[in-house]
């Protein structure tokens, strides 16, 4: 399992093909993307790569992450995340992460924080159908309905569709095309919607529930060759 | 949004290379050269009609044009960098006083017609 990249989410745009057709596209940026630390089965009991991105400035840093990004060796970062990986696939603190570590034609997973709609009600949330425009129903036209039944059972069940807040929660979009990778601007082009807004951060890993038909880099796509390039240089190989 | 922006008006670059957009705008004929794909076979098809709306929007820029087919008014919406469109002539200049003439939607025969813009013809020819 490989590492995922944190990137931030700057807008959405399309893509002419050859054949006349286009293809709807977000464009998610990834720009100083680090390995800030490190965790390792004999000393967390997990396998993982802790990503850092994003410049923040130095005095608005608490003490305790000064501390940790010192003991990395990197600059001070906007963004951490966690990404879970196999062994095979860890990598050496400090090294930097570039957008190649995706190919063009694979899929991904997207997963970011969808815009707050707020309190909204249930067309909006649940897509219900509401009640009639006319045959006698008064100001109660996007409303639910009945909620239950009658005495028995008397209450109206637990997990009932109703009016509430909507957004601004964790969402996953699965299986998302990589339509085209920007090495020199850091820029993966997904085919379709990310959620969130303009300037999010989002998590793009490798899709779950397809397979990769292209090769894919191992252990990670780094972007500075001359670095060590694992932390387990004889797994990596095995792999 | 400005590397977005960058992205997008690399591709614009990309797109009209080889390709030379005349200057038009809502109100003049056109005949649009439309690559048609027919099984294996590519062939040029002519959509000539009366530009009724343009919408600048850099690589979402697109235009629309109307003609009458058969009796029933047609309509059809173009993106301006589509590798679809092989070729656009401006073959008469209209004189209108908007930008959108969607009003032409609700009339017919002689009323939807538009004047030509004769100083500006006289002045495109001795451009060339």
């Amino acid at each position: 399992m490989r590492t995922g990249l944190i990137a931030k989410k700057l807008g959405m745009s399309r893509i002419f093909e050859a054949n006349g057709t286009h293809v709807p596209v977000t464009v998610l940026s990834v720009d100083n993307l680090q390995v800030v630390a490190v965790k390792t089965q004999e000393k967390d009991g997990y396998t993982a790569v802790q990503l850092g991105t994003g410049a923040v400035k130095a005095k608005n840093v608490s003490k305790a992450l000064k501390g940790h990004f010192a003991k990395a060796n990197v600059e001070p970062k906007k963004k951490l995340g966690e990404f879970r990986v196999s062994e095979d696939c860890l990598l050496s603190v400090g090294s930097e992460l570039s957008v190649e570590h995706f190919v063009c034609g694979q899929y991904v997973d997207v997963c970011a924080t969808s815009i707050g709609k707020g309190f909204a009600g249930v067309m909006k949330r649940h897509n219900f159908a509401g009640l009639e425009a006319s045959h006698g129903v008064s100001i109660s036209h996007r409303s639910h309905g009945s909620t239950g039944q009658r005495q028995d059972p008397g209450k109206v069940f637990k997990g009932k569709k109703m009016a509430g807040h909507m957004g601004a929660e964790r969402v996953t979009v699965q299986n998302l095309k990589v339509v085209a990778i920007d090495a020199d601007k850091g820029l993966i082009m997904v085919k379709g919607g990310v959620p969130g807004g303009e300037n999010a951060w989002v998590r793009i890993t490798d899709a779950v529930k397809k397979t990769a038909n292209v090769e894919l880099p191992l252990p990670a796509g780094l972007k500075k060759v001359d670095a060590p390039v694992a932390v387990k240089a004889e797994t990596a190989d095995n792999a | 949004m400005n590397i977005l922006k960058e992205v997008e008006k690399e591709q614009i670059a990309k797109l009209s290379e080889g390709k030379n957009f005349p200057e038009f705008k809502a109100g003049d004929t056109l005949k649009v050269h439309t690559k048609v794909k027919e099984g294996d076979r590519e062939r040029i098809q002519v959509y000539e009609g009366v530009c009724i709306a343009r919408k600048n929007d850099g690589l979402n820029s697109s235009f629309t044009v109307r003609k009458i087919s058969f009796g029933e008014g047609v309509e059809r919406v173009f993106p301006l960098y589509s590798p679809n469109i092989a070729k656009i002539e401006v073959s008469r200049i209209g004189k209108v006083r908007r930008a959108k003439l969607y009003f032409l939607r609700a009339l017919r025969g002689r009323s939807a017609r538009i004047a030509d813009d004769l100083s500006a013809s006289a002045k495109a020819k001795d451009a060339e």
